[in-house]
């Protein structure tokens, strides 16, 4: 392979074809990625409103932000939405992946059942999802229909659960992919660990619960960090099927930073927004980070 | 594992006979209680995953007073086309009234060389720094890997801005090249993985040989690596056919795709609501990546695994 020979005059030209090959992702990691972010979060302490301006106004934008009733409901929103999607898809993945897991038949047949609707955007799932909640005619009207006259699950249009509406139609979408990352970690269980278990006589969920669990933690910090950084970016899905209603009761981060950036043409606080998005990112990511490059290091 | 208990519900082996079950009566062959609480779970979540696609075509092949009277899950009566043909050729979004067909071929338009280039480029990417590593390789590609990461909000409007003064913004252009920067962090590091785990021989020799870095690219690795380019193709296909977001900000109404104009088709405040025509619509934009997801079966889940196991 060719190393560079540091100090050599015509160090920059050796390997001259790797580089110029590699100029498009330069470009993206360093001019993209890295200058596009620090420029968001500077001009986030300005106070560009239609047009970025370089008038630095401090915290005033985080201030207004939080002070924001909509900001604060989408904030709440993510919470919600983030903590049950993250629990219901890791359970619900991880179950179904370990019923696949039983050596039976038609596998590949549940499998693809299972995870085609990941192949779907958001916006075909959230167009589904708020017809088949539609009150008039959806599961609502099916059950009324049905002899139940007072039944009423009508969550597209009630202010208080309507974030759960969302997040049926995300867990539809999304535990397909949990379950496969999860049967990816159940086959690599070494199937001495099994039975070893048996021989013990250890009841097989107590196997799975105190052994393969911990065994997946690799697996499960991994599909952790896929999921949390899906749920941060939540916008597609908000906007098919509720468009943030009834009111702001169902507003997402995402959606906020678009508003205020592409329609109420006030910049600086979609900058603002944004800043504190990827503060929430870098929250779930830096540790993992961290932990994953450490330990592969000390795992040689 | 699993092993092991087929063969304790088969034959008595007499090993395992006195190991005590997992839990539940000794299976027997076919009906034990295990089985039917595995299948049994399976199916039910299985029918559960599929009654959204059976309710959007039952719905989008029934006549509108059929819907009202009717419930979503009961098939159509009187089976009728009409919602798929206005979906695609007359269904109105703000002024326009040509149907989804504008979108469709919109985001053709804009899928072809996105993926193309995307591709092309992640491959080399991740050829160059699997074998040609120069000085600070690995530090881009980290940024590129954490980048993945940053919620795409954060780098809308500094890319607005970048495409206004390249003088591409609203064009599809434009918007190709959004996908090709957003498509790199995971492509990269799926030939990147790929290329390094190409014995190391066969590239030494090539160099032996008088090979150069475009030389062995196209001659010994790019033969050498079509099931992962069909893989990484299914990943932009999908990727690019389903983004919304990017073509929302990047694209002007003329141009927009698919995904954005069916939103605006079924969401639009005017008109009466046609369920049926929302749902055939539905189902146009979601064809695509289904088709793909069907045809391309293990494949498909390998491009997602590819996703999660980091090099």
């Amino acid at each position: 392979m060719a190393n560079d020979a540091p100090g050599r005059p015509n160090s920059l030209f050796r390997n001259l074809n790797a580089k110029i090959a590699s100029i498009p992702m330069i470009f993206t990691a360093l001019v993209v990625f890295v200058g596009g972010t620090v420029w968001t979060v500077v001009y986030s302490f300005t106070n560009s409103r239609l047009l970025p301006r370089l008038q630095f106004v401090g915290l005033d934008q985080y201030e207004r932000l939080w002070s924001t009733p909509r900001w604060l409901a989408s904030i709440e929103n993510l919470m919600i939405y983030g903590v049950l999607s993250l629990i219901f898809s890791l359970t619900i993945g991880f179950v179904l992946a370990a019923l696949l897991d039983q050596k039976i038949r038609f596998e590949s047949v549940f499998r693809t059942i299972i995870l085609y609707p990941f192949a779907l955007s958001f916006i075909v799932t959230g167009l589904v999802w708020q017809w088949l909640l539609n009150p008039d005619f959806g599961v609502q009207h099916l059950v009324r229909s049905a002899g139940w006259e007072s039944f009423t699950f009508n969550p597209l249009y009630d202010q208080s659960i309507v974030i759960y509406g969302i997040l049926i139609a995300a867990l539809w979408q999304g535990t397909g992919l949990v379950m496969c990352l999860m049967l990816a970690g159940l086959r690599g269980i070494d199937e001495d660990i099994w039975k070893a278990a048996r021989v013990d006589g250890i009841p097989m969920w107590k196997t799975y619960l105190f052994i393969v669990i911990p065994m997946m933690r690799p697996v499960f910090v991994t599909t952790l960090v896929i999921i949390a950084s899906g749920i941060v970016r939540v916008y597609d899905l908000v906007v098919a099927q509720t468009s943030g209603g009834p009111g702001h009761a169902s507003e997402v981060p995402a959606k906020y930073v678009y508003d205020y950036m592409f329609s109420a043409q006030n910049l600086g606080q979609g900058f603002a927004a944004s800043t504190m998005m990827l503060v929430t990112v870098m929250i779930v990511v830096v540790p993992w980070a961290y932990l994953e490059f450490g330990g592969r290091n000390k795992r040689g | 594992m699993a092993d092991v208990r087929t063969a304790v519900a088969g034959q008595a082996d007499p090993v395992v006979v006195g190991a005590r079950e997992p839990y539940g009566p000794r299976p027997r062959p076919v009906l034990s209680r295990r089985n039917i609480i595995v299948y049994g779970t399976l199916t039910i979540v299985a029918l559960y995953y599929l009654m959204p696609l059976y309710v959007m075509i039952v719905t989008s092949l029934k006549g509108m007073p059929e819907i009202r009277f009717g419930n979503v899950f009961a098939p159509p009566v009187e089976i009728t086309f009409e919602p798929w043909v206005k979906a695609w050729a007359t269904a109105c979004t703000g002024l326009n009234c040509d149907g989804l067909s504008r979108g469709f071929w919109n985001s053709v338009r804009i899928t072809i060389p996105s993926v193309i280039i995307s591709i092309l480029i992640a491959s080399v990417n991740g050829y160059a720094l699997a074998n040609w590593r120069f000085k600070g390789a690995n530090i881009f590609f980290t940024i590129l890997i954490v980048g993945a990461f940053i919620p795409y909000q954060v780098m809308i409007y500094p890319i607005v801005i970048i495409l206004r003064e390249m003088g591409v913004y609203g064009t599809l252009t434009g918007l190709v090249i959004v996908h090709t920067i957003f498509g790199m962090p995971i492509n990269t590091l799926l030939f990147r993985n790929y290329f390094a785990s190409v014995p190391e021989e066969l590239f030494k020799a090539a160099r032996v040989d008088g090979a150069g870095f475009w030389a062995i690219y196209f001659r010994i690795m790019l033969p050498m690596s079509l099931p992962i380019f069909v893989v990484s193709m299914i990943i932009q296909v999908t990727g690019i056919w389903n983004d919304f977001l990017f073509g929302v900000v990047y694209t002007r109404p003329e141009t927009y795709p698919m995904t954005v104009q069916l939103n605006n088709i079924v969401n639009s405040v005017q008109g009466v609501k046609e369920y049926n025509v929302n749902m055939a619509a539905t189902l146009l934009t979601g064809l695509v990546p289904l088709v793909i997801y069907f045809i391309s079966g293990k494949l498909f889940v390998r491009g997602i695994a590819a996703g999660a196991v980091k090099g």
